[in-house]
């Protein structure tokens, strides 16, 4: 009966009954216990995925998009993001890496608060840099004031700086994730070569250049594609440090998807995103390439 | 040969002193204003004259109009992200035992597909999950914020599961197997118990993502009573009149949890997750 069910293969590294019914009884209770998540992924992905693209299949969504200044205000502003805060940020990290990985009990509690930013939900802390910026009463103001006798800038009323103190909350929040990234990868190369090129006389700079890069190089490009794709998604830093604002010179694609969203303009709010998407999928493809081996 | 000691040290300092400084500063501001009396909050003081816990006291009893719904909200805070939590183990922990151990049929084709939904930026899944969770007709109850935050968060737990259970000896199972365990037994038996340190690192990333998470929140429950913490400290920018000193304390309650869970878990979290994001 089972000999006779079962597929050519099956049969020939399988001719025993039993063993085909066993694996016939694993096989479904894997798909059992595979099925929640397919059922997750196709209820609250492939539908909505879907759902959005086909709301975004209006020619003339893309028409009123280009036509608005903003969306192209917020692709810059993405790509300016992107560019100077990921790579500001993941350079730090790796000369922070170089830092922390140091012998010094004063280093080690440093580290425990230096991961305070990640640890903690970004809402509150965000709020609070919101208040130390605020023109009149936040902390940077009143001490400019009573320092200088002159009123402060409006940090956030200003376009480049509003969204360069975006950028800086983002770098704020992450920063200790990827350092710990790259302290892991630092940890990972064997001391011994460090100990050989010590004794041939090589420089700090030369033990970097020929011992940590080479070895760190996959990790730190990963690293970076992998924040990329998560900078993308920081809605947090923005919007909640700037609404956006002023007059909606700070939008990035995260958060533009939700002004579209309160215009009640859903369908440009779709097709922002699908022009992103050449932008988005590269990475992703990037990114799966390095991790689904 | 002293010298250069000095100096080694220097420099080190050098770095950490303004690290420091970088760190705490947006932490320590939270913290002065939650404990600062409203009127001399925003002197610019380093240390208030009267440090007090009277914003607390103000917020437990709910003594202020942003905070009338305070308890309930914390108690949803609560409620969604221990659903989150339970509901993602239970997704990753069966689809990980399915594609690495029952090596089920499509298994990797399930495992691409869960990658690529967690390369989705989820900023840009959000305005679609909200159209379709009103499509569905769950738009402002809680389940559509639990469900939705599962779809996020099992992805990532359901890889670093993968991960972790394909380096248990495959010996177990084939011993499991003899002795005519069924799958069942097996996963219950001989899988859960060796996994458990993966399971406290992605139990607390799925608690921890639900808890902070506002975006999805806000989008999905606009009712006051229904909806989560985060909501209600975003709630306060509503009004430029905000009494600062009351968020900031609100906030600092809302932020000790899932600081404390970090750090009593910080070691289960930091392997699972520099594992998890970078397998160079």
């Amino acid at each position: 009966m089972t000999t006779t069910l079962a597929s050519p293969n099956v049969a020939a590294t399988a001719p025993l009954p039993a063993a085909a019914r066993t694996r016939d009884r694993w096989q479904f209770w894997g798909r059992m216990l595979v099925l929640p998540y397919v059922l997750v992924f196709l209820v609250f992905v492939l539908y909505p995925v879907g759902y959005g693209l086909w709301l975004a299949r209006h020619p003339s969504s893309y028409v009123r998009l280009f036509d608005d200044p903003i969306f192209f205000r917020s692709v810059v502003n993405t790509l300016i993001f992107l560019i100077v805060a990921i790579n500001l940020k993941m350079v730090v990290a790796l000369i922070l890496s170089g830092f922390f990985v140091q012998q010094r009990w004063w280093i080690k509690v440093l580290s425990l608060i230096f991961i305070l930013p990640w640890a903690l939900p970004s809402i509150p802390t965000i709020l609070s840099v919101r208040f130390m910026l605020n023109p009149e009463w936040g902390v940077i103001n009143t001490l400019i004031f009573r320092l200088s006798g002159a009123d402060g800038p409006n940090w956030l009323n200003h376009p480049p700086l509003a969204l360069g103190f975006s950028m800086l909350m983002h770098i704020w929040k992450s920063l200790p994730f990827w350092t710990l990234i790259l302290i892991a990868g630092r940890l990972a190369i064997p001391h011994e070569q460090y100990e050989a090129a010590s004794v041939d006389g090589a420089t700090n700079w030369q033990k970097f250049r020929f011992i940590t890069w080479p070895s760190m190089r996959t990790l730190y490009v990963t690293s970076l594609i992998l924040s990329m794709i998560w900078t993308l998604g920081d809605f947090n830093s923005v919007y909640l440090l700037t609404g956006g604002g002023p007059a909606d010179l700070t939008h990035v694609l995260a958060t533009l998807g939700i002004r579209y969203l309160r215009l009640d303009e859903v369908d440009l709010s779709m097709a922002a995103i699908v022009v992103a998407l050449p932008l988005v999928l590269p990475l992703v493809y990037f990114m799966m390439k390095r991790l689904s081996k | 040969m002293k010298w250069k000691a000095v100096a080694t040290e220097a420099k080190l300092l050098l770095i950490g002193i303004p690290l420091f400084l970088w760190t705490v500063i947006p932490v320590y501001h939270l913290v002065l204003f939650a404990i600062s009396p409203r009127d001399s909050a925003t002197s610019g003081k380093l240390w208030p004259d009267h440090p007090t816990l009277q914003n607390f006291a103000i917020v437990f009893q709910r003594k202020h109009f942003y905070l009338d719904h305070f308890w309930i909200q914390l108690w949803n805070s609560v409620l969604i992200a221990v659903a989150v939590a339970a509901i993602t183990l239970f997704v990753a922990t069966s689809a990980a035992f399915a594609i690495s151990r029952l090596k089920v049929r499509g298994g990797r084709t399930v495992m691409n597909l869960a990658l690529f939904t967690y390369f989705i930026p989820a900023a840009f899944l959000a305005v679609p999950m909200y159209k379709t969770m009103g499509n569905y007709g769950i738009l402002n109850s809680q389940w559509a914020l639990i469900l939705a935050m599962v779809t996020i968060a099992s992805p990532y737990c359901i890889w670093v599961l993968k991960q972790a259970s394909d380096k248990l000896p495959f010996e177990l199972d084939e011993a499991a197997r003899m002795d005519g365990a069924s799958p069942l037994q097996l996963f219950r038996l001989v899988y859960l118990p060796l996994m458990v340190p993966s399971l406290v690192a992605v139990g607390t990333y799925a608690l921890l993502l639900a808890w902070n998470e506002y975006l999805y929140a806000f989008l999905l429950l606009s009712n006051d009573t229904s909806t989560t913490l985060a909501v209600a400290l975003g709630n306060f920018l509503s009004a430029d009149d905000s009494p600062w000193e009351l968020l900031m304390a609100t906030g600092l309650i809302y932020a000790l949890p899932p600081a404390a869970i970090y750090y009593a878990f910080k070691r289960y979290m930091v392997g699972g997750l520099t594992a998890g994001a970078v397998k160079s």
